[in-house]
């Protein structure tokens, strides 16, 4: 017995020390955001790929402008976010390369479900005038996400200057979408928030999804290849297979296959 | 209540998933522990024994060092290993090892300011003694690390328990990559997040009690081979 436990301390003491070196070519690490991991869909998604190509899919889940600081810096191999302006911005930079479109699916204002500013219906632009005139509290992601940039370009669009305007009603986390979640459920406030975390998330108290299906509301998600160019240690083949299985018709049926609770969470829309 | 109930169910069930979680944590928080003994208690002693230009100003810092934010011990060591930094070629970044590193790097001041505590007590203590036995430096260093042997395991529990306890450090290093760098802390974090506040809490109840029961575990030791060896 104190044998075998000795092996199986020595197996993963000597695993610790050294299995960054051994399988080096057997996994590739993703940025990725919290909503893809918080919503669950890579639970389901990834092991469909590692099962068909036999490499592992190593996710880090971050907000989108950290997932893309983590890719600048050469320490993943692909990102997979939804924020196509910084996409953008981060090609330009020449950091990735490869871009494709693989999902969608929609942004939702949730809030209390009494609706104390009476924003419940389909314009997003019209509720967040409510909001802020009302000064309803409203809680922020604050962490340069994609969904913190869709919300900062929302207010924008609605022609409300939040830098201006926002007061202690305002609520700044710099947090990830179920922090944010959590907070607003505290607070009875309004938020943004993706589809998917707000499906799969559980704590809701007395929130609820107030509006949805505005053509404003669209989220896209894109993935990319770090440019190997740049890093060298970007694992070129096993990240262009994972970005091809993505867009190919096998991943595009997994994706729309992800369900909670009878409700689709993502919608492939990969150009082929 | 419910969350006790979870936490029961968690245990009962022995979800592999969840094994391996736990020993993950351990393993990293032992290593992180025993990597970091190997400087920070020949340097505690070092400190109490030896007389040399430097000593007090290194003794504040390091005790200062015992409040080091585990946040900042991880941005620190992600920019060491990140591909971009001085250590990225290692490709060790989002790996257990970069845990350990991290981990060590916060548990080595406490380890070495509690050890230059126990072992300056005894020095004091032993001080004529070992002088009159014409004992180097480096010979009553040893002898008085043995001695306090005990109390020094004591100390090595504390730097066990503050690396089990903190999530900063191996979230930033580690990633929270499900199966591979995913610890009970990260777990915590990641459950908190999805709104689920009552398994997050059940994993708490489980770390708390294998925290207990490992301390309960090495104070008996420690009773038992005092008796013996004492």
């Amino acid at each position: 017995m104190m044998k075998h436990l000795r092996t199986a301390l020595l197996a993963s003491f000597s695993l610790i020390l050294f299995g960054a070196a051994q399988a080096a070519e057997s996994f590739i690490t993703v940025a990725s955001t919290t909503s893809t991991e918080q919503s669950g869909l890579f639970g389901y998604l990834l092991p469909a790929f590692e099962k068909q190509s036999g490499i592992a899919v190593r996710v880090v889940a971050l907000g989108t402008g950290q997932a893309l600081d983590v890719a600048r810096r050469g320490d993943a191999d692909v990102v997979f976010v939804h924020d196509p302006v910084a996409e953008q911005k981060f090609l330009d930079e020449g950091h990735g390369v490869e871009r494709q479109e693989v999902m969608y699916n929609d942004f939702v204002l949730i809030g209390p479900l009494d609706d104390p500013a009476h924003v419940g219906g389909k314009d997003i632009l019209l509720a967040l005038r409510k909001i802020a005139a009302d000064k309803a509290a409203f809680v922020s992601r604050g962490d340069r996400s994609g969904t913190h940039a869709a919300e900062l370009r929302l207010w924008t669009v609605a022609g409300i200057d939040i830098e201006r305007v926002k007061g202690s009603w305002y609520r700044d986390t710099g947090s990830g979408m179920g922090p944010a979640l959590n907070t607003a459920a505290a607070m009875n406030a309004y938020l943004i928030s993706d589809r998917g975390t707000w499906l799969n998330f559980k704590n809701r108290q007395n929130l609820g999804l107030l509006v949805a299906g505005d053509s404003q509301l669209f989220n896209q998600y894109g993935v990319m290849l770090v440019n190997p160019a740049r890093h060298a240690s970007v694992k070129r083949e096993a990240g262009q297979k994972f970005i091809a299985w993505l867009v190919s018709r096998a991943g595009q049926n997994v994706i729309a296959e992800y369900k909670i609770g009878g409700e689709q969470l993502f919608f492939p829309n990969a150009k082929k | 209540m419910d969350t006790l109930s979870a936490a029961l169910d968690l245990v009962a069930s022995g979800d592999a998933k969840l094994v391996s979680i736990v020993l993950l944590s351990l393993t990293v928080s032992l290593s992180a522990v025993i990597v970091a003994a190997l400087f920070a208690l020949p340097l505690g002693a070092l400190l109490a024994v030896g007389r040399f230009p430097g000593r007090s100003i290194l003794t504040v810092i390091i005790n200062g060092f015992m409040g080091l934010p585990a946040v900042v011990v991880g941005l620190m060591v992600y920019l060491l290993l990140s591909r971009a930094g001085p250590l990225g070629p290692f490709g060790l970044l989002f790996t257990p090892t970069a845990m350990v590193f991290a981990q060590a790097i916060l548990v080595a001041p406490l380890l070495a300011a509690l050890t230059r505590q126990t072992v300056d007590d005894a020095w004091r203590e032993y001080q004529e003694q070992l002088a009159s036995l014409g004992a180097g430096a480096a010979q009553a260093t040893a002898t008085l690390l043995w001695d306090t042997r005990f109390s020094l395991f004591t100390v090595l529990l504390a730097g066990f328990g503050r690396a089990i306890a903190e999530v900063g450090a191996v979230m930033i290093v580690g990633g929270n990559i499900d199966g591979v760098t995913r610890v009970m802390t990260t777990t915590i974090a990641l459950e908190t997040s999805k709104g689920d506040l009552p398994l997050a809490l059940a994993l708490g109840l489980i770390l708390v009690t294998l925290v207990l029961s490992l301390n309960a575990l090495a104070f008996a030791t420690r009773a038992w081979a005092q008796r013996k060896f004492g």
